[in-house]
Order: C-alpha cells, then structure tokens, then sequence
C-alpha cells in the first residue's frame, strides 16, 4: 500500500499557490488574471505531487528497486498540464496585448446584458418597449445595445448609428 | 450484425490533427487547404458512420500503443460515443462547407483563412477526442484542444468586439479546466487510476464524502462547459460575436461535448445519484432562466445563444432522471439540439447577408423578399419549439413522459417547467418569425442575394433535422439501446477490461 500522507511543505505551497491565484483571477486586467491563472496552475500541479504518494527514486526499470520508485503516471499527467499551460499563456498574453493595442488598456469588459440593464436601471426604463408604439427618442433598445457595444467610452451619451427604421405597426 | 475493426476507433482523432498539419502547411494554396479540410470531415463521417454500425453489435475498444486497459489509454466507442461522433463529424461537414461557400462567395473573406482550415480542424479533433475516449484525462486533454481552437476561432481577426468577447470565453474556460485537473488530481489521489473503467470499479469503495466531492467538481467543471444555469452566463455573451459559422459549430457541439461528459461521469463513476435532486432544480432553472432571457432578447443571434441555454436545461433533466426512459430521450434531445442549434445558426448567417442586420428591429418582410430562406428559418425553429411532427416535438414528448413515469414531485414541477420553456421557445420564435420575416421590409433592405454555395449547406442541415424525424423510429431504438448501456454500468467496463474485471480490480 502506497503511503498517502502528504508533505506538509507541499500542502501549504499548494495553498499558497491557489490563494493567490483565485484573488489575481478576480482581477479586471488580464495580465493580471493571466498571472493568477499560472499560480494556480502551479498550485494544481503540486496537487499531482501529492496525489502520486510518497516521493521515491525515479521510476526506471533497474534503477533500485521497484519498492522505492515513485508512481510515473501523475509526473506524466503535470507534463501534459504544464504543456497546456505554455500554450495557454502565450494565447492569452497575444489576446491582452491586442486588447492593449485597440483600447489602451487590457481590462476584461463587463458583459453586454450586464450593461444594458444597468443602464435601463439608470434611466428608470422600462426593460422592453415596442418601438412600434411609442418611440418619441427614437432609441430603441436596439440602438442602445449597439451603443453599448462600443465600449471605448462609457460616458459617452448614446448616439444611434442611424436613423432608426421605423416599421409601420402591423 | 457487421463486424467493424477496431483500429477504426482512432481514426476521427488522427485524421483531423494530420490533415491540420497538412492545410497549415499549405497555408500558400487555399484551394488545396479546401479541398484537404473537407476531404479529412467527409472521411469522418464516413469512419463515424461505420463506428455506428459496429458499436451496435457492443463497445468497440482500442487500447492505444498496446498497452492493456488500466495501464495504457484505451479509447472506446460505445453506441453513444460513436453516435455523438457521427453527428458531430456531419455537422462539422455541412458547418465547413458553409464557411467555404462564404469564403468563394466573398472573394475577400474576412479571416485570415490560413489559418482558419487548420484551427478548424483541430477542433474537430478534439471533440472526436473527448467523444471516444476512455481515460478521464485524455478527456481533459481532448478538452483543451477543442477549447484552445475555440479560442481562436472566436477572436479571429481580433476585432474590438471580438476581444472583449473573447477574454470573457477565454478566462471562464480557463477556469473550467482549472477545477477539472483539480478533480483528476483528486481522483488520482483517492483512487490511483483515471481510467474510466476501472474508476467505475474504484469509485464506490471510496468515502462517500470525498466521492460526493469529485463528484461535484466534474459537474462544475462540466457543468461551465455545457452553460447549466449558475455558470451559463458567459454563453450568450461570446458566442454572437464570431463570425456565423463558428457560431454554429460552437452552438451545435462545445456546449454538448460538455453534456457529453456530464452523462458520460454520471452514469458510470456515480450510478447511485446522489445529486441528481439538484441536477433536476439546476435544469428546471437552466431552462426558464434561459429562456425568460431569450424573450427579452431583440437580436436574432443572442436571442438563439439564450435558446441555447434553455434547451441545455432538457438534456440535463434527462440526466437527472437517470431511467433507462429519460436517458433515451435525452440521448436523442442531444442529437436533435445539435442539429436544430447549428441549422438556425447557419440561417441567421444568411439572414445576416440578406437583410444586412441580425437586430429584429432592423429586419422585416423577409418572407416576401426571400421566401426560400424563410422556409430555411421555419422549419428548424418550428423544431426548436417542438411542434409535431419534427426532431423536437419528439425529444420532448419523451423527457416529459419519462418524467411523468418517474412521478415524483419535482419531476412533476420540472415536466411543467419543460412545458412552459417549451411556449416560451415558442414565443420568443415566434416573435423573431414575425418581426424579421413578415411586417413591411424596411426601405433600406439591400437587395443581395443569398449565395448559392452557401444556401445549399444550410439546406443539407435542414433536412438532416427533417431526416431525424423520418428515422426517429430506428434512431430512438437505437437511444434506447445506448440508453440501456449506460442506465448498467457493467456493460461499458466489462467491454473495455474484459469480462471478470469486477473482481480483478478490487
């Protein structure tokens, strides 16, 4: 039977590791999060070492005895993970530089439903509203979502990119 | 019975990943790039076609490098997987066509095609990965290529919009692969294996609480990719923003491969159903929440990506059910979702084209001035919907009679909850038939035609979905005998470590 009890030292690593990696993925800028998400990788990788039992020699035939190796699978399993990782990373450090070169900045955007309705809730609008029927400002919610789709500014009042075509009530 | 060869198994994975390397290669000669790229999908279907056959007569079983089951990776190819992967390589097929009916219809498309065939590809591969195999972490790894050509094909040509989609897709998935190596690498440490199989031997034995803990962790995990409610947010909101046939393929597979696995671990490595009270509140929530966000929606794209959402609901009360009956019908729900999500993604893209917008507001009249794309539109939406006698009508009658059999309480109130999604679907279709199809065109409709090349995929999806229904006899047998295996554990991890591997294991 394998000895399952953990090395203390590992144990808090991998707590340390996945602390500070779960408070940088809550962050807005994805370099930031890019970070958090290496550490906790890290940290999930040290997971394996714990899973694979007590640490032993290095597991190849007529290398000591088979007693004393440690198991191979989970060392397999982190290479596959750390591998993942790298390409990951590069993908997404390509994606926060783009997102630096369009807007300056490499903040995660809120989500557009998010927006919308905290933005009906700063007009007091209602939620939905039949353009057929009353549209004195002509902005539908339609055009606010296409506004809301700019994300360059947030103060920015809404302009709507066209005049809106107005379908006759059916 | 037909007898199938085994080394077929591998197939849907090797022949994509070479064919990816061969068009990256050829990234100088699209023409050739095409014709590889479709080549290596219709080779698929075919070889998913032949797994159909063959895994009807039992599991089809390979164990890669010949290695035996628990040490090496096995990939298996039971009734289920193989059919999953036949609908997935045809879906891929007619989704690849259409992109390259855009492609010649534009002269000038807008991604950076050479590396679009490739990409695409290897997300072929990996959903034909993560369908066929029997290792839990070689289904994490066919995770992460689907996801990592997920990634790029969603923030092609790295427009504004589309990278601020993006990073939301990227860091949710990101995180959702974070928690499944998480619950491998607990599974690992409790139960020493990740084989499928001799997990399901394994995992019984285990403390109940730790079992009760990985067994939340996968369907977390899973439960991301699949978008079940709490952590379905991310759907609607980056899925619109690709271009349409990426749109579609997404829509079609990456939340199902996620459903895929959740029956897949539910059914083997936790029989007893522990959670399967909450898998059913998760689904009746997934369904209306969903749904109630399609209502509100006025663009045809985002109100189809909450449809999404409401509909994953179905499947997963199917699971949740956990009855020979319900599983069946979930099996076959899977099969039509596919097919019906994908079509009406695809018409969406060529509404797009014709009336220029996908808003509901800026659309009208279509049905006069294109009438053969309303009929492209009204069929797959009417099976959405689940009106008689289409695909949809079909899979629902047979949750909700499963439902009804099973007849607890909350069955009873989740059956009435897939009622009312199922007129909300309704509704919210209906709206969008009626705000973009009839009522008077704008004046500023353009007069594009719709380009054949990519009129006649669209067509071929619309009657697979009608074909569903014409097979739905021998098709729902068939579920029902996949349905049989899973319902038995035994039967998958008998096929795969032979037929004493109950006792030998333990």
């Amino acid at each position: 039977m394998i000895d399952t009890a953990p090395a203390l030292v590992l144990v808090i690593a991998i707590g340390a590791f996945v602390i500070s990696g779960v408070y940088l993925l809550l962050e807005r800028s994805l370099t930031r999060v890019l970070v958090g998400f290496i550490l906790l990788g890290n940290g999930i990788n040290l997971l394996f070492l714990v899973a694979s039992g007590r640490a032993g020699k290095a597991p190849i035939i007529g290398d000591g005895s088979e007693s004393e190796m440690s198991d191979p699978l989970p060392q397999a399993m982190v290479l596959t993970a750390i591998v993942i990782t790298l390409g990951l990373v590069a993908f997404v450090l390509a994606m926060a530089y783009r997102s630096w070169q369009l807007h300056g900045h490499d903040e995660v955007q809120d989500d557009l439903e998010d927006r919308r309705i905290a933005r009906l809730a700063a007009k007091n609008a209602p939620a939905v509203y039949d353009d057929d029927v009353d549209d004195a400002a002509g902005l539908s919610l339609d055009d606010q979502a296409a506004d809301v789709r700019d994300e360059t500014d947030d103060s920015e009042p809404a302009t709507p990119p066209g005049p809106a075509e107005e379908g006759p009530s059916s | 019975m037909t007898t199938v060869d085994p080394t077929l198994v591998p197939l849907p994975v090797i022949i994509p990943l070479l064919t990816a390397g061969l068009t990256l290669a050829l990234w100088k000669a699209p023409r050739l790039q095409r014709i590889f790229a479709v080549a290596a999908l219709a080779a698929m279907v075919v070889i998913g076609a032949m797994l159909l056959a063959g895994a009807d007569g039992g599991a089809l079983v390979v164990h890669l490098g010949g290695w035996q089951a628990p040490l090496g990776i096995d990939l298996v190819a039971d009734r289920f997987s193989a059919l999953m992967v036949t609908v997935s390589s045809f879906v891929l097929l007619c989704v690849l066509l259409y992109s390259l009916g855009q492609d010649i219809a534009d002269g000038s498309p807008e991604a950076p095609v050479s590396i679009y065939y490739p990409t695409y590809l290897i997300l072929a591969a990996g959903v034909s990965n993560a369908f066929l195999s029997g290792d839990l972490f070689n289904i994490y790894v066919g995770f992460e290529i689907l996801l990592a050509a997920s990634y790029v094909l969603l923030t092609l040509g790295g427009t504004s919009e589309r990278i601020r989609a993006g990073s939301i897709y990227v860091i949710v998935a990101l995180l959702s692969s974070i928690i499944f190596l998480t619950a491998l690498a607990l599974i690992y440490a409790a139960a020493g294996t990740v084989n499928l199989a001799q997990l399901a031997v394994r995992l019984p034995q285990i403390d109940p609480g730790v079992q009760l803990a990985i067994q939340i962790l996968l369907l977390l995990a899973f439960g991301i990719k699949a978008a079940i409610f709490p952590v379905s947010a991310w759907l609607p909101d980056s899925y619109p923003t690709a271009p349409a046939p990426v749109t579609a393929v997404f829509a079609g597979l990456l939340t199902k491969v996620g459903v895929y696995a959740i029956v897949r671990t539910q059914t083997l490595l936790f029989p007893d159903g522990r959670l399967n009270d909450v898998l059913m509140v998760l689904a009746l929530a997934t369904m209306v929440v969903g749904v109630l966000g399609a209502v509100a929606q006025s663009d045809i794209k985002r109100l189809l990506s909450f449809t999404l959402v409401s509909h994953i609901g179905y499947m997963i009360f199917g699971i949740a059910l956990a009855t020979p009956a319900s599983m069946a019908a979930a099996l076959f729900y899977i099969v039509h979702h596919i097919t019906v999500q994908t079509t009406l993604f695809l018409v969406v893209g060529l509404v797009e084209r014709r009336g220029g917008s996908t808003s509901l507001d800026r659309l009208g009249g279509l049905a006069k001035a294109s009438p053969g794309l309303a009929i492209l539109f009204f069929i797959p939406a009417m099976s959405l919907a689940g009106i008689p006698p289409l695909s949809g009508f079909l899979g629902k009658i047979g949750l909700l009679q499963a439902g009804v059999q099973v007849g607890s309480g909350l069955a009873y109130i989740v059956v009435v909850g897939g009622v009312v999604t199922s007129l909300l679907t309704l509704y919210a279709i209906i709206k969008a038939w009626n705000k973009a199809f009839w009522q008077t065109p704008p004046e500023d409709l353009p007069q594009e035609r719709v380009p054949r090349t990519m009129v006649v995929p669209t067509a071929a999806m619309v009657a697979f979905g009608l074909a569903l229904t014409v097979v739905a006899a021998p098709l729902y047998g068939y579920v029902t005998r996949a349905a049989a295996d899973l319902t038995d554990p035994s039967v998958y991890i008998h096929s795969v470590l032979g037929p004493d591997a109950t006792q030998e294991a333990s």
